[in-house]
């Protein structure tokens, strides 16, 4: 067993140091009718570094990848071209093997990348702080609809009709115990105005609402300006959230927290992490100064060593459970560390420049396909404006003409029937999402598998 | 700049660096608004759809050039410690070899670039791959059911009282109380909290086990349920866990195990023989999927016949040889007391073929020889430092997969804090500091099975001279570390005045002038 460096002597030997005849006798607490005699039956026994290779490479066979067809993807999770170098970086052992920073002397790396992440990801999201990472950005958005209620003290939140569809179901699980009072609402497919509902929230806003919950650019693709509804928030005491799952328009659009946002949640997948079949990603909160002490999850802050260096901590940590139990301001322990680092290592290699250039192509990309797809008989583009992902309606049900195109190799988009099972009029509505990794030979598949599966 | 201040500081080098070991400023300080390290094709040219919310201010991000990344964090990943670097003692949170072997699997395309809504028949080796891997933590744990989600083990605590509570109100039972040791660790309560629950703890005897008279005297029908840590968190065997179980069930709560230690006891006691309702399997600890500087971890959950039911969406049914993914439209069907979604996709794939890799690599054997030699080896430690070091529970028995010691016979003045950064210079990561709460300045040592006899004598020998040093009272002991990339810092300073972000320093400057 490669992994175990221990032999029988070494073994024989500590037994007898520690003054027992046999490993059973370290057993010796556990009550012996659940004590197992053998390795545990049904399962296989150890395997070769090769068997196991062969027996993972036949399971990963069975899956048509990404790159290996036409791929249009998106809602909430993009497919972005990552740098060699991030997977290069973050695979060296000391990044990699590392445990969360609790003894700073020692941790400096995976500290000062912290730091870096918490600015880049304030900054990006127009906010004044930033946390070192969430699980990811569905349970981000629970985690600021938890704060923003700790913070006006009411019990009710707006989420707009555009916020992910699962994200609302994750708040749903969770409100359903804690007693919030969620008000949620389906997108509408109307053309020109796609689940554009901001009056509508504007007009439910009222002295019990802790918070609106908005997204964008929204699950429809649709872009907003949000600087009105924040107005309308604060008049009325309650927060404005913004949730972004696609980290890379704010390369393109004027950040929310430059509309007024007073607390940002957002999906961090789309750049250095990859789809990863829909984790590990990590979860970005970003927040307003005076909000800090609010905050859940980890926080890496700057200070001094003893010789008068600089160096960084994690810090205030009296928010966290590991300090005030019940009274912290989340459960969370772990942070999405990791993914955290390929995000930063991502964003500096982009740099403000890269991540303008890196927008303007998507945008430019998906706004080219977006005329040609539209031009597929039957088919409207429902979008007035959006970054890198727009609505199609089709004249049928988009569910199984998905399936009829991935059939063909190719994987077309998501419908909103996938996303919105009981909702009858979003059926034909399909979302595809354009980055920089589609070339005009896989939207002219597109084009084609979606003229053949509508005829 | 950084490393002008530091030259000063170190009292040595123009550079601040010291030889190998090199100093690094932030990338805001070397970076520029101008520069790139990626090169991307013209965008065609169209008319922009963008509604008018044309980004009209600058982000404020340095750019890079490529070599100037690989040259910052490679310098950066050099002041951190790591598995990979030497052993990592932490009690309780298990620091274990990380094969490689999992890192190639995970890039596999086939698993690394697919999508979550993907259409299901073009995943089926993904969702195969899900499959398998609840199919060992079922069979490991000897429960009825597994829930794959949950995206770290807090987050799998949270599920299992999901369950709980979905179980009980089904049952019309509003039940308020959830009851936890003082051992546990701070996310159970924390997580009772988050879904609802008021928090209430059951002390520990002087053996470092639950009071299982005082849990009995407080259950009634306010309690929803238990959470307990087995392995506990003192490094002992709740030895009373099966009458701890049944005690619960028949006051009518349930029994939530913190399955952290489950790296103990894996292959040699199935928690579902203990009368376990639901526990979470930290992939990282058990199966060796990296840490990462502090994650991601990855938390699904084993549950027993009665939480089965209520199982978050969405999961997985193998129909023939066909898998089949259950959500939101088709619960209905299949088990309509689900209590929802945790997340929003179907929780951490990538650390599922890591922790797949490892579970074949090592086989039904292989696991149960893991158990045993992580047992042997913290036995080893304990008995080889209790001569030197306060070992509270040593009297009790042998101890699990760590060790529990104390500050009790140490100079006046000196601490648990003096030994951790003391074994700093002798190149280990410190153990598990102040934790349990039950001890007195504890100090929790967890070797892990992958560490050598050579490796852990070496240790050992280290630990017992730092110790020595602290029984002596030795002054410079107060300084420790010396030898580290930065000395002891000041974490008071940091929490009284924040430095979250970093700032342009030159408005400042002016300012001052």
């Amino acid at each position: 067993m490669r992994y175990l460096p221990l032999t029988d002597a070494d073994r024989a030997e500590m037994l007898s140091v520690i003054g027992a005849r046999s490993i059973d006798d370290l057993f010796v607490d556990v009550p012996a009718a659940a004590r197992l005699s053998g390795p545990i039956a049904g399962l296989p026994l150890h395997a070769s570094e090769l068997s196991v290779e062969r027996q993972l490479r036949g399971l990963a066979s069975r899956n048509l990848s990404a790159g290996d067809a036409p791929f249009f993807l998106g809602c909430g999770a993009y497919r972005h071209h990552v740098p060699a170098s991030v997977d290069h970086l973050i695979q060296r052992g000391e990044f990699l093997t590392a445990y969360t920073p609790y003894q700073p002397e020692i941790a400096q790396g995976t500290l000062q990348a912290l730091f870096e992440f918490q600015t880049q990801v304030a900054r990006l999201f127009g906010c004044d702080v930033a946390n070192a990472s969430m699980y990811d950005g569905s349970t981000a958005c629970w985690e600021a609809i938890v704060m923003s209620r700790r913070i006006t003290r009411r019990a009710k939140a707006l989420l707009s009709a555009g916020l992910h569809p699962h994200y609302v179901s994750v708040c749903e699980t969770m409100a359903r115990f804690t007693g919030d009072t969620l008000v949620t609402a389906t997108p509408d497919l109307a053309e020109g105005a796609p689940g554009d509902d901001l009056a509508t929230l504007i007009a439910a806003i009222d002295g019990e609402t802790n918070c609106v919950v908005v997204q964008n650019p929204n699950i429809l693709g649709h872009v907003a300006d949000l600087s009105e509804l924040a107005a309308r928030c604060h008049e009325k005491g309650a927060l404005l959230i913004a949730v972004v799952t696609e980290p890379v328009s704010l390369g393109a659009i004027r950040s929310p927290g430059e509309m007024g946002a007073d607390i940002v949640v957002g999906e961090g997948q789309a750049l250095g992490v990859g789809l990863q079949f829909g984790g590990p990603y990590v979860g970005l909160f970003a927040t307003r100064d005076k909000y800090v002490r609010q905050m859940p999850g980890r926080l890496c802050g700057e200070t001094v060593d003893a010789a008068g260096q600089r160096g960084f901590v994690l810090t205030l940590s009296t928010r966290e459970q590991h300090i005030r139990r019940e009274k912290a301001t989340s459960n969370i322990c772990t942070n999405s560390g990791l993914c955290a680092l390929a995000f930063t290592i991502h964003m500096s290699l982009l740099g403000e420049r890269g991540l303008r250039d890196l927008a303007a192509l998507n945008h430019a990309m998906a706004v080219r396909a977006a005329e040609r797809l539209a031009g597929v008989p039957g088919v409207t583009l429902v979008n007035g404006a959006f970054f890198n992902e727009f609505t199609l309606r089709l004249p049928k049900e988009a569910r199984p003409v998905v399936r009829a195109m991935a059939e063909r190799g190719v994987l077309g988009g998501v419908s909103l029937g996938r996303l919105y099972p009981g909702a009858a009029d979003l059926a034909n509505g399909l979302v595809v999402a354009v980055t920089e990794t589609v070339a005009d030979e896989d939207v002219e598949a597109l084009a084609a598998a979606l003229t053949e599966a509508l005829a | 700049m950084g490393g002008a201040d530091a030259a000063g500081a170190t009292g040595g080098t123009f550079t601040g660096n010291r030889a190998l070991m090199l100093e690094e400023a932030l990338i805001f300080e070397i970076g520029d608004a101008d520069r790139t390290g990626v090169d991307l094709p013209a965008p065609p040219e169209v008319a922009s759809r963008l509604g008018g919310l044309e980004r009209n201010r600058p982000i404020g991000l340095p750019g890079l050039s490529e070599p100037e990344v690989v040259r910052h964090y490679t310098r950066l990943s050099r002041q951190n410690y790591a598995i990979d670097l030497g052993l990592f003692p932490l009690g309780s949170c298990t620091m274990k070899h990380n094969p490689r072997l999992n890192e190639k699997m995970a890039r596999l395309p086939g698993f690394a670039d697919i999508h979550p809504l993907q259409p299901v028949e073009t995943v089926q080796g993904g969702l195969a791959l899900i499959d398998l891997v609840g199919e060992w933590l079922v069979k490991l744990t000897g429960m009825a059911a597994v829930a794959m989600s949950p995206k770290a083990g807090a987050h799998g605590e949270l599920c299992g009282l999901l369950a709980i509570r979905s179980a009980l109100e089904v049952r019309g039972d509003a039940r308020k109380v959830i009851l936890v040791p003082e051992s546990a660790h701070g996310t159970n309560p924390a997580t009772a909290a988050f879904c609802g629950y008021a928090v209430e703890n059951i002390p520990a005897t002087t053996e470092g086990r639950v009071d299982l008279a005082a849990l009995k005297a407080r259950l009634g029908p306010d309690v929803a349920g238990v959470m307990i840590t087995n392995p506990n968190t003192c490094g002992l065997f709740e030895r009373e866990m099966v009458a701890i179980s049944a005690a619960v069930h028949a006051a009518g709560g349930l029994v939530y195990c913190d399955g952290a230690n489950f790296n103990a006891i894996v292959g040699r006691v199935r928690p579902g023989d203990l009368g376990i309702d639901a526990m979470h399997i930290n992939l990282h600890k058990t199966f060796s999927t990296p840490h990462g500087g502090g994650g991601p971890g990855s938390g699904p959950v084993v549950l027993s016949e009665a939480l089965a039911p209520y199982a978050p969406l969405p999961f997985i049914e193998k129909d023939g040889d066909r898998y089949r993914l259950v959500e939101e439209e088709t619960a209905g069907e299949h088990h309509a007391a689900s209590f929802g979604r945790m997340v929003a996709f179907h929780g951490q794939m990538g650390m599922f073929v890591r922790a797949a890799a490892y579970m074949l690599s090592h086989g039904a054997d292989g696991l149960r020889q893991v158990c045993e030699d992580a047992v042997l080896n913290a036995n080893y430690l304990l008995r080889s430092l209790e001569d030197v070091l306060d070992a509270p529970f040593g009297p009790s028995g042998p101890c699990m997969h760590e060790a529990l010691f104390s500050d009790d016979n140490l100079a006046d003045g000196f601490t648990t804090l003096d030994i951790a950064k003391g074994l700093i210079d002798e190149g280990f990561h410190p153990m598990t500091m102040y934790f349990p709460l039950v001890v007195h300045g504890a100090m929790l040592v967890e070797p892990t099975e992958t560490e050598s006899k050579a490796a852990l004598d070496q240790f050992i020998g280290a630990l017992r001279s730092v110790a020595k040093r602290a029984q002596a009272g030795d002054p410079a002991l107060k300084a420790a570390p010396i030898h580290a990339p930065r000395r002891r810092l000041d974490e008071t300073a940091a929490a009284r005045k924040p430095v979250l972000v970093w700032r342009d320093p030159a408005p400042q400057a002016e300012a001052a002038e």
